[in-house]
């Protein structure tokens, strides 16, 4: 297995230096995604990736594969500057990416092709790869006759079969059921750790935190909007991991330590936000379901928790992914229900009044909330109380959102305010028309 | 299966022609001033050309239907080349996509006789006589199928799903086996039954596209359009007979040996891994796929693919894109260049406009076009009338809906002049007013697009939302408003779209009607179209042809594009 220590004796494989992604908002303005990444990539190392979708991430590791392209920094691979798809980086994808006309060899032996591998030799490396990974038998199925897991194989076969250097993941495994990505990691640590795989290093993207606890060495962990690197974690427990090791959990809770160690700012421009309209309605939204709410909310405040919960045991109670957790304990923290700090959820004297009630009061203060706390619903209230017709159309809203963020944000912060709105009955929405308005159809 | 053959300006996102699109008109409208020119002075060089005597004995007609079938794979042939060549240029290219797709979509919307203007051109290239016409035929055949399937090929080269795309980045491949390996079979299915839906097309066009006269100069070629043109000139309700016969057989040996073996494996290209095996069964692709000889075919071609696939250069790191300047500067001078092009084509518009076209000419030609719009809105209302209903009814009945499918299909292939016969003897002895009952002609081919698409529709109802319906006790109209009427609605107005623009272009020859020695005429810009070219009169067919353009492109945009989108948005599930 490595040892991160020799590793810093090698030449380093990659390196990335002020690695900056932006894209041009329609003001002008530039949008961050992602921020002055810095990362170096040894032989021998598996480095995970880990952050919420909106980290930038995915985004560094395309501009790693040559992709994409950085606004700013540089990607050096081997030395040289990566600029364009380089040979000896290959690339496992979330959706597996096969190509469904081409059978399982030939999927394989694509990369082979490209590179003009003649006939016998393509055929041989083909083979043994997909003898290597556990395909054998499968060769002449097309993807959509095999199981997602036996999908993902493929997906590896392919990648190993051009014998790169550098394997990048993508989410590999956050596509399939929980035993099979299990069964997946495993085979493909053990292949890892018999140096039987033709790669020198892994760079893995995740938003699962026992997955990075369970396959890296290293796990540099991403804040959101914009993505940086707030921490870095290296991981010296011995392969095989077990998830009920006392050591690995407390690396877990570590991460989430981590990951919820910085508040937002922009929950602090909504806690000000009567006093600063202009800020506040340009909080990001993330949409959480009114369901989720409730249920993390009745969750946290039933028995064995009574109000006060570890999140990593949350998430392993809930089988939720912190891609739902986070954003769930985020809105809830926003609406001033619950409080988030060092790794725990622990509900507020309102979020506990929240689960004793029924629905109708449950909705009632879930409104008083709404438009204390959330100023773009305070916003959206204030138009139609204002106007004769109480009615405003969307685009109305959506043109004053896209001044503070891209479409794609605009369109999900909106949906996020429909849906809360909704709920508190604060006001509705014709999705027809696309017309908000203070009518209830009741 | 949903057909797709929407026309660009349904889909495109602007809702204002922008000036690509006015810059696209200008061409269209200078390309077939020229093209008019051009025939004016060659008309008088080639007048008398000898029509090749057609022959109304039954028997004539196998090597004939072997000739119309052969001049439509030809075609068939050149529409793929072109779809591969100008598709793939649009989507792989900014600065040629700004210009080539609003001309694709006016190009659709050209009917098949502006073409025509085409046919002394083609004449003058080759000497033989014969080459000349037959090339004429294969290219106005060309022009009724290769849009929509250029257009196609297009929308799936742009909609290639992102992973797949970063794969064939990520593993170097070259253009050309990108091309094969990814792009074409991508586009597969929606190409395949785009192209069954231009031989219908083609059918439809066959009288049109065989027997061509543009004024004094007359082309008969050898062929069953030929030949149901002469059965029409000589009353002769037996060839008649005849004629639909041999159309029926060839259609269904196409339908056979060519389209579904093309559909059964396109299921194969389908990128939704999940939905599992298809029901499209064709024993001519098993046979095919078990047949040794035509296994070698097969591996010979695929070897000529692969030596194409030749492997990338070494790879040096080459510098992936010039400079951010150097780009812009390159973008001016095409757009400089494009402008020119445009002033150009504007100078030479206003030029054939001052010269050869009176103002009132103008006015009475867009008139003309009011009264074909107002029939094509009557007869497409009528049409959903009845279809929809009987659309869902059968599409709720799989095992109806299996044998109806294909019946629709072969319909739509069939040209409205076969109907010629009935349709006049019953207006003449009757006494009815051509302007009205003329009209249901232009519907003839073009009304089973909206059956198709409603049957289609009424297959992908949910089995779920039926139990659900049921369940509830939901009958009657209330299940016809809620659940029947909106599933099927975004597959409808697909359908309505395809229908009203082929109704269009079903005008040249629903608008005129000829039994024998008695020919109908009805008002309308169809038969405007018509009579210029019989006439040869140039500027005419010009003004017409413009004209009509103009309307369907706007309808798409004003009415359509609206209309779709909003199905699009609101019925979909998901």
């Amino acid at each position: 297995m490595s040892a991160p220590a020799a590793a810093l004796n090698l030449a380093p494989l990659l390196e990335v230096r002020n690695c900056c992604k932006s894209f041009r908002k329609p003001d002008g303005d530039d949008l961050v995604v992602l921020e002055n990444v810095n990362l170096t990539l040894r032989p021998g190392e598996i480095v995970g990736l880990l952050g919420r979708s909106g980290s930038g991430k995915s985004t560094l590791l395309r501009a790693i594969a040559g992709l994409d392209e950085p606004t700013g920094g540089v990607v050096d691979y081997l030395g040289k500057p990566v600029s364009g798809p380089a040979p000896g980086i290959a690339m496992v994808f979330q959706s597996f990416a096969l190509f469904p006309w081409l059978t399982v060899l030939e999927n394989v032996q694509l990369g082979l092709e490209a590179l003009g591998v003649p006939e016998p030799e393509m055929r041989k490396r083909s083979l043994q790869a997909i003898d290597l990974i556990g395909l054998d038998g499968f060769e002449s199925a097309y993807p959509r006759e095999l199981s997602g897991g036996m999908r993902q194989r493929v997906g590896f076969a392919r990648a190993l079969v051009v014998h790169p250097n550098l394997l990048l993941m993508d989410e590999p495994f956050s596509a399939l059921d929980v035993l099979t990505a299990e069964t997946l990691r495993n085979d493909f640590l053990d292949l890892w750790g018999e140096g039987q795989l033709p790669i020198k290093a892994v760079l893995l993207v995740t938003h699962n935190i026992e997955e990075a606890v369970q396959m890296c060495d290293r796990m540099l962990i991403f804040s959101i909007h914009p993505g940086r690197v707030v921490s870095e974690l290296s991981v010296d427990l011995p392969h095989p991991r077990h998830s009920e090791d006392p050591r690995f959990r407390a690396l877990v809770d570590r991460v989430y330590v981590e990951m919820t160690a910085k508040p937002r700012t922009e929950h602090r421009a909504g806690a000000k936000g009567e006093r600063f309209v202009g800020t506040g309605i340009g909080t990001r939204l993330t949409h959480v379901s009114s369901n989720v709410l409730q249920g993390l909310l009745e969750a946290v405040s039933e028995p064995p928790y009574n109000g006060k919960a570890d999140l990593p045991v949350i998430a392993q109670e809930g089988r939720l992914e912190v891609d739902d957790l986070f954003p769930a304990a985020e809105a809830l923290q926003l609406l001033r229900f619950v409080e988030v700090e060092r790794g725990d959820i622990r509900l507020t004297e309102a979020g506990l009044e929240f689960t004793r009630l029924d629905t109708d009061d449950r909705k009632k203060l879930f409104a008083r909330h709404l438009i204390t706390y959330v100023p773009l619903a305070a916003h959206v209230r204030r138009v139609l109380d204002e106007r004769a017709s109480h009615a405003a159309p969307r685009s109305r809203f959506f043109d004053e959102l896209e001044d503070y963020m891209n479409e794609d944000a605009a369109e999900e912060t909106l949906r996020t305010i429909v849906s809360w709105g909704r709920y508190g009955e604060v006001f509705a929405y014709d999705d027809h028309r696309q017309v908000f308005s203070l009518e209830n159809p009741a | 299966m949903r057909l797709e053959r929407v026309p660009i300006s349904v889909l495109t996102t602007r809702y204002v022609p922008g000036w690509w699109d006015v810059l696209a008109f200008l061409l269209v409208f200078v390309f077939f001033i020229y093209a008019a020119q051009a025939a004016h002075g060659l008309s008088g060089s080639l007048a008398g050309l000898e029509a090749t005597p057609i022959s109304l004995q039954p028997s004539a007609l196998v090597g004939y239907s072997a000739r119309t079938a052969l001049r439509m794979l030809i075609a068939m042939v050149a529409s793929l080349v072109f779809t591969f060549t100008y598709a793939t240029l649009a989507a792989k290219s900014r600065r040629a996509e700004v210009i080539l797709v609003p001309l694709l979509d006016f190009l659709q919307s050209v009917p098949i006789l502006g073409f025509s203007l085409t046919l002394l051109f083609f004449l003058r290239l080759t000497p033989g006589r014969v080459a000349g016409a037959e090339m004429a035929a294969i290219f106005l055949i060309f022009t009724s199928q290769a849009w929509n399937m250029a257009f196609s090929f297009y929308h799936s080269l742009r909609s290639i799903p992102d992973e797949l795309v970063e794969v064939a980045r990520n593993f170097q491949l070259s253009p050309w086996m990108r091309f094969w390996r990814l792009e074409v079979p991508f586009g597969m299915p929606a190409l395949i039954w785009n192209m069954m839906m231009s031989m219908s097309g083609g059918w439809f066009f066959v009288t049109v596209s065989e027997a061509i006269t543009v004024g004094n100069t007359t082309i008969t070629l050898p062929g069953v359009g030929s030949y149901i043109m002469l059965a029409i000139q000589h009353k002769d309700l037996a060839a008649i007979g005849w004629a639909i016969l041999a159309m029926l057989i060839v259609i269904i040996i196409f339908d056979q040996l060519l389209f579904r073996p093309l559909v059964a494996s396109a299921d194969w290209f389908r990128l939704e891994q999940e939905s599992g095996f298809t029901s499209t069964h064709s024993w001519a692709l098993t046979m095919m796929r078990r047949s040794r000889l035509l296994q070698l075919v097969a591996a010979a071609f695929a070897a000529l693919l692969h030596a194409g696939m030749k492997p990338r250069m070494a790879v040096a790191s080459v510098p992936r894109r010039s400079s951010a300047r150097r780009t812009r500067q390159l973008d001016y001078l095409w757009y400089a260049l494009l402008l020119l092009v445009g002033l150009g084509a504007l100078w030479r518009i206003a030029g054939f406009v001052m010269g050869a076209v009176r103002l009132g000419e103008i006015g009475y030609v867009i008139v003309l076009g009011f009264i074909t719009l107002l029939r094509v809105a009557v007869l497409i209302a009528l049409a959903s009338l009845i279809w929809v209903p009987i659309g869902v009814w059968i599409g709720m009945r799989p095992r109806v809906a299996n044998i109806a499918q294909p019946i629709a299909q072969i319909l739509a292939a069939f040209p409205a002049n076969l109907l010629f016969p009935i349709v006049v003897s019953a207006v003449v002895m009757l006494k009815l007013a051509p302007d009205i009952w003329l009209s249901p002609l232009m519907i003839l081919g073009t009304q089973w697009y909206i059956l198709f698409n409603v049957i289609a529709g009424a297959s992908a109802i949910a089995p779920d939302l039926r139990y659900a319906g049921e369940n509830l006790g939901v009958r009657g109209w209330l299940w016809w408003r809620r659940v029947g009427l909106p599933a099927v609605f975004p597959f409808y107005i697909t359908g309505a779209i395809t229908a009203s623009g082929g109704s269009w272009n079903a005008s040249i020859v629903a608008e005129v009607a000829t039994w024998g020695s008695q020919t109908l005429t009805a008002h309308g810009l169809g038969a405007y179209i018509s009579q210029a070219t019989a006439a040869g009169d140039f500027q005419r067919i010009v003004l017409g042809t413009v004209v009509l353009s103009l309307f369907v492109v706007t309808l798409n945009r004003v009415f359509w594009r609206p209309l779709y989108a909003r199905a699009e948005r609101k019925f979909r599930i998901s």
